[in-house]
């Protein structure tokens, strides 16, 4: 017998740090900088509505390129992801029981708890010219001198991967632990070889959780800044650093904002076209996730 | 069959190699006694924890004022955004499990949103659109709101953004689990509204608000993208060790990423015993 | 005897929107009584029972205990208390903290409620258990623990929603007995809803079978099995052959139906043109020689098409001339008949007595 307005108040109070929240963390931010990726500066501190901004990125080679670069180099370790996580998403779904199971989930899980950053360093400690990489190749004899690893595209591709793994294999895991012993057992007593039952039973039923690593694995790798800027140096030309570089290193705020609802569009259209392909919603995807 | 399965097997082993080789390396090379943390191995030392600079030329990590105030600054903005995290999620996951409104769809739908918002993106927005408060503020307040420039005050924010999502969500998936019955069974055995929250819905909750607590702090703590937008003069540690690395660091670096594992390693195992008991 | 009831439902109606969930009903329990409200799921019985409760709110009518109005009066402050379909029971508390919950809500000292706790559960047979977590204990347990809960706090009339219903059959039939003994030996008042006939039967003094919001009949177990004033509750207590047909005068008080068949059975009832009519298996008596059934005023001839052994709850059905479905009669298991199989002929009559008719 609660009385109307007492509801009404509750739900009201409910409500109110979800909209704070996204209105004040999320929307109005978002309408801040497409407002802002619109205005050109026309004279000091003076700014006038104008699509100079979006010209500017089209007619330099350096934006667009390295635009177009990110997004093909985004969707390559997305694929090299997937195909690298399948296997041990199998292994610790289907193969390994108990205890070994726990462990192996674990064991990946653990270096994604720490900071990005160290994982980075890990790596170009093991990459760079005077890294253990080529100390080792150098005291064993297999070259001649010491061996640059670092600072070129293998190396952000590595990097990329490393990072998105746990993102790819434990969607790919829940997916396959759903499926049931018996269908694919069924697959192999009605004829299959274990090449038809994995592309007719097994990948088919996974792909639910192929989708959602995707998506996660891409949307990580495009909005990286670290691996790509420490890994490649100065042949790593990721577009967030183009983003970062017009905000704080120019101070040219509106070319930074096109730049960021560019990169804003970029992934949603990859990720819609991604859900499009395979036919998955992005409600069950991120449950999967 | 069975050389695939070896060859399986292999792979598995190569993998996890692939994954800790280079946790491994930073964490070795966090005690050589050199100037740069490579090869080769010159002895084993402890002067890039604990050293006052006197023998490698610089002080270790924990008399290092840099990385000490690295740190703190990194604490300072994971404990707020930790307890708003939770303190927030738990209303939110409220709303999505609870409340019935129209629109509640749509509401659900955009708390899910920050997600699939990059990092840089979310950090650049909300740089942008604070100092529009601030400049529009000032001028009408003629005075300086330094909080709404770019800061901890505001890393806490950018930071809370996103892992606000993830907070609610890890929350309302255990509301979701509750049985309603165990509040009416409170409730008719003479317990008030606030007595049945008190000692039957929020311990029942405990462990999720425990476990979001915990992932906002490793996630604030290890925060790198929204947050190299919004710093100010005081960095979080990753930025200073961002920094560290582009200009290439001295082996205090491994020490304070050592450190940092430590420390993760022992919340990773708290959170591990917490959903443990949840089960 | 005038004001000595524990509960008065008057008139109660529960409308969700223009679907009446419950339909005027009313009846009163008496101190110590074991009523039961049985009826099929979706008849409105749960929102009977949480309207007793006060978690949900009648449309219109009264509710009263020891006749004050319960109306506005929340359910935290209700002399009821309830057990749930799924126990409820609190998972992070001990096994002694839930049964003390209820004292400690009203005040009492923490080392009273614990006292008294651990005194109700002796009483219930689970001394010594209040350190238990509640997820160790067995469903018997379980259940005891529950009502326990309610039972310290010494409420006028204990609620119980469908309680067994999680238990598997053997210790579902022990469960019964048991709560009927508890029921005893605490003279407290139960309200007890069901689905399933057998629960109300063995343990209720008084059962209301309910169906679609209202109240099809109330009386003691016996009177419904025996003397069941609608088809419905004819059909739902019990096992029972149901035949439809239309009415024909017949002499001597009682009523006759035609069957579709051309077949004319005779019992007792009142029906204008068509009617049910129903028989009770173990009414069905059986015979080798037709001579034996001589006196009965409805007499067939069959031949066995199927033996359902269940033990002592055993039929069989029979393919009888005149009749579109066998007639399933109680498998004899002992004298001439003991040990009759598929095929065999038999005679089989009852009285006009135990054929029940009603208008359809």
């Amino acid at each position: 017998m609660t009385a109307k307005p007492a509801q009404r108040l509750t739900l009201f109070l409910l409500l109110a740090p979800a909209v704070l929240w996204l209105g004040l963390l999320i929307v109005l931010p978002h309408v801040e900088i497409l407002v802002l990726s619109f205005s050109e500066r026309v004279a000091p501190r003076v700014y006038a509505f104008g699509l100079g901004n979006y010209l500017e990125f089209f007619t330099e080679p350096l934006y667009w390129r390295t635009f177009a670069r990110t997004a093909f180099m985004s969707i390559l370790v997305t694929a090299l992801t997937l195909v690298l996580a399948f296997p041990i998403a199998l292994y610790i779904a289907r193969v390994a029981q108990g205890r070994l199971k726990a462990m192996l989930l674990l064991l990946c899980l653990l270096p994604f708890w720490v900071s990005e950053l160290v994982r980075t360093l890990g790596w170009m400690i093991l990459l760079r010219e005077t890294g253990v990489i080529s100390y080792v190749l150098l005291a064993t004899g297999l070259t001649e001198q010491r061996v640059e690893f670092l600072y070129n595209d293998g190396a952000v591709i590595l990097g990329l991967v490393y990072g998105g793994l746990l993102f790819m294999i434990v969607p790919l895991a829940n997916a396959l632990e759903s499926l049931e012993p018996a269908i694919v057992e069924a697959g192999y007593d009605l004829g299959g070889s274990r090449w038809t039952v994995l592309r007719r039973i097994v990948i088919p039923h996974a792909m639910p959780g192929i989708v959602a690593g995707s998506i996660i694995v891409f949307m990580l790798t495009i909005g990286n800044f670290a691996t790509p800027v420490l890994l490649g140096g100065k042949n790593g030309l990721w577009f967030t650093e183009q983003i970062y570089a017009q905000f704080i290193t120019r101070f040219n705020w509106p070319q930074g904002a096109a730049f960021g609802m560019l990169l804003l569009l970029l992934s949603s259209a990859i990720v819609w076209l991604g859900l499009r392909l395979t036919g998955q919603s992005l409600g069950t995807t991120l449950k999967q996730a | 069959m069975n050389r695939l399965s070896l060859a399986w097997k292999l792979y598995i082993a190569a993998f996890y190699l692939f994954l800790f080789a280079p946790l491994l390396v930073v964490a070795i090379f966090a005690f050589n006694a050199s100037p740069f943390p490579s090869p080769p191995w010159r002895g084993f030392t402890l002067e890039w924890f604990t050293g006052s600079g006197a023998v490698t030329g610089k002080p270790g990590v924990l008399v290092d004022p840099i990385w000490l105030d690295s740190i703190g600054n990194s604490f300072r903005v994971a404990i707020p955004v930790a307890l708003l995290a939770v303190l927030l999620g738990t209303v939110n996951a409220w709303v999505l499990e609870r409340a019935e409104f129209r629109g509640k769809t749509f509401v659900a739908m955009m708390m899910l949103w920050p997600l699939v918002i990059p990092g840089v993106v979310l950090g650049i927005s909300i740089l942008a659109f604070f100092s529009r408060m601030a400049n529009g503020l000032e001028d009408w307040l003629q005075t300086d709101l330094d909080f709404l420039r770019p800061g901890l005050p505001l890393v806490v924010l950018g930071q809370l953004s996103f892992i606000l999502t993830i907070a609610t969500l890890i929350i309302a998936a255990r509301l979701r689990k509750f049985d309603r019955s165990l509040e009416e069974a409170a409730f008719d055995l003479g317990a008030s509204r606030a007595r049945v929250l008190r000692t039957v819905t929020l311990p029942f909750l405990s462990p999720a608000l425990i476990g979001a607590g915990l992932v906002a702090l490793l996630m604030s703590f290890e925060n790198f993208n929204t947050t190299l937008m919004l710093v100010g003069s005081e960095s979080p540690l990753p930025i200073t060790m961002y920094g560290q690395m582009r200009e290439g660091a001295s082996p205090a670096i491994n020490a304070v990423s050592l450190l940092l594992m430590l420390g993760v390693g022992g919340i990773a195992s708290v959170f591990a015993l917490t959903s443990k008991a949840e089960r | 005897m005038a004001s000595s009831t524990d509960l008065d439902i008057v008139n109660v109606t529960k409308r969700f929107g223009a679907h009446a969930a419950v339909d005027d009903v009313s009846f009163s329990v008496a101190p110590g009584e074991f009523f039961s409200i049985l009826g099929p799921s979706g008849c409105g019985k749960t929102t009977l029972m949480r309207m007793i409760a006060g978690f949900e709110h009648p449309t219109s009518g009264d509710i009263r205990i020891r006749g004050q109005s319960m109306l506005g009066v929340p359910a935290n402050k209700r002399p009821v208390n309830m057990v749930f379909q799924s126990l409820a029971l609190f998972p992070m508390m001990s096994v002694g903290e839930n049964v003390a919950y209820g004292l400690t809500c009203r005040g009492v000292s923490r080392a009273e409620a614990e006292e008294r706790a651990s005194r109700m559960l002796d009483r219930v047979g689970l001394k010594g258990f209040g350190e238990r977590r509640v997820t160790a204990l067995s469903g018997g347990q379980r259940q005891r623990v529950a009502i326990a809960r309610c039972l310290v706090l010494e409420p006028t009339l204990v609620l119980l929603d469908e309680p067994l219903g999680a238990l598997d059959l053997k210790l579902r039939e022990h469960m019964k007995i048991e709560l009927k003994q508890l029921q005893g030996t605490f003279n407290t008042t139960f309200a007890y809803i069901t689905h399933d006939q057998s629960e109300a039967l063995v343990m209720s003094d008084r059962i209301a079978v309910m169906n679609q919001g209202r109240f099809e009949q109330v009386g003691s177990p016996r009177e419904l099995y025996h003397n069941p004033e609608t088809p419905f509750v004819a059909s739902f207590v019990g096992e029972t052959n149901r035949w439809q047909g239309e009415a024909a005068p017949a002499s001597g008080g009682a009523i006759a139906v035609r069957l579709p068949s051309g077949a004319v059975v005779q019992g007792q009832g009142r029906a204008a043109s068509g009617a049910l009519a129903f028989v009770r298996p173990e009414a069905v008596a059986l015979a080798q020689d037709p001579a034996s059934l001589s006196t009965l005023p409805n007499r067939f001839e069959g031949r066995v098409s199927a033996v359902l052994f269940d033990g002592a709850a055993s039929s069989l059905l029979i393919d009888t001339a005149g009749f579109e479905q066998p007639v399933r009669a109680v498998l004899p298991q002992a004298g001439p008949l003991a040990g009759i199989h598929v095929g065999a002929p038999v005679h089989l009559g009852w009285t006009a007595d135990a054929m029940k008719v009603f208008a359809a």
